[in-house]
């Protein structure tokens, strides 16, 4: 059994996309380290809000059999990068996937909401790892009208590693920038 | 296979079987808790005021990273905690709302092992409301192909998620 292809190096812009925006295409941006180290309470706060009973985020003798030692659940990879709602010496609300942001900005596209997420894990993160990321503009279509209006779509990768420089996980998001049709 | 409390090895798993449903009832502290969990500060996930008026929804609604940990929690539910996630892939296609009771169904899609040996499940997961689809999921997870085989060992060339 294959894993399913890996359409991650592909890039793609529709040819109505400014130049400004197409040459961001395939270029790493936003390298940030998290802002905390990941943390064993963080991890119960996660299991507890969709009432996850997994002993191995809850077990430590379970953990240390099956893992070598508590482990995060996959899920949590983002949780670890989404700045403080506010920090001291912040001047603006920090964004947690910046590049789509700036589509936003770009297309002037006041809304936006995610459609699809690819998640694919690998090095298990654990308590007190340090986590960083970097984030890659894969696509972004031409104009598009859906029942919420009126925008584009675009698909950024998230790309994270531990302070091992080890591959923890990738995540790949579509999202849909647009501005509602008037009624 | 069907609900059970034992964990599965992958040869207990094949192509059709269906995985324990999960039915919950979601409230305003659901998708607020779950967007907290997840450090998600947007309005749109604890601000009813926003999220009807400025997105156009009907009330505040569960977040991405919040679904995907729902997601997670029912696959695990069926693995047991030997069962490693390798890769989710989900589309969301309508918002789940707070008094929304979401379900969730999962069957199985394939069974098979990699070049490496590690045994791999997928399985479409569905979460509806009143039979309404609101998000599809396509999960690969590594179940133990032997008693004695754990997919938490495997790492670098070893595992192919």
């Amino acid at each position: 059994m294959t894993p399913p292809p890996d359409t991650s190096g592909t890039t793609d812009a529709d040819p109505g996309v400014p130049a400004a925006i197409s040459d961001l295409i395939g270029k790493v941006q936003y390298e940030i380290a998290g802002e905390f180290p990941v943390e064993q309470g963080y991890i119960w706060t996660s299991c507890s809000s969709v009432e996850n009973g997994n002993p191995l985020f809850w077990d430590e003798a379970v953990a240390e059999e099956l893992t070598g030692g508590p482990i995060a659940p996959p899920t949590t990879l983002s949780v670890w990068f989404r700045p403080h709602h506010w920090a001291p010496g912040r001047t603006e609300q920090a964004l947690p996937l910046q590049v789509h942001f700036d589509l936003k900005a770009a297309f002037d596209l006041p809304e936006a909401v995610m459609t699809d997420n690819t998640i694919v894990f690998h090095e298990p993160v654990r308590p007190g790892d340090r986590l960083r990321t970097h984030q890659v503009l894969r696509s972004v279509s031409g104009p598009k009208t859906t029942k919420l209006g009126s925008g584009r779509f675009w698909v950024i990768d998230v790309e994270y590693f531990n302070q091992r420089d080890e591959l923890v996980g990738v995540e790949s998001y579509t999202g849909f920038g647009y501005r509602r049709d008037a009624a | 296979m069907s609900a059970g409390t034992a964990h599965p090895l992958l040869g207990d798993v094949h192509e059709g079987d269906t995985l324990p449903e999960l039915s919950y009832d979601v409230t305003a502290t659901t998708v607020v808790l779950g967007a907290l969990a997840a450090r998600d500060w947007r309005p749109m996930h604890h601000d009813h005021d926003f999220a009807v008026n400025r997105n156009g929804t009907k009330n505040i609604f569960l977040n991405t990273p919040n679904q995907a940990a729902w997601f997670e929690r029912f696959l695990t539910d069926w693995s047991g905690p030997e069962g490693r996630l390798g890769r989710m892939k989900f589309r969301m296609k309508g918002s789940v709302f707070p008094d929304d009771t979401m379900v969730l169904r999962g069957t199985v899609t394939s069974v098979g092992t990699d070049d490496t040996g590690c045994g791999w499940v997928e399985v479409l997961v569905s979460l509806t409301v009143d039979d309404d689809l609101k998000t599809d999921c396509t999960a690969r997870i590594a179940l133990p192909v032997s008693a004695g085989d754990n997919p938490w060992a495997r790492k670098g060339d070893q595992w192919k998620p």
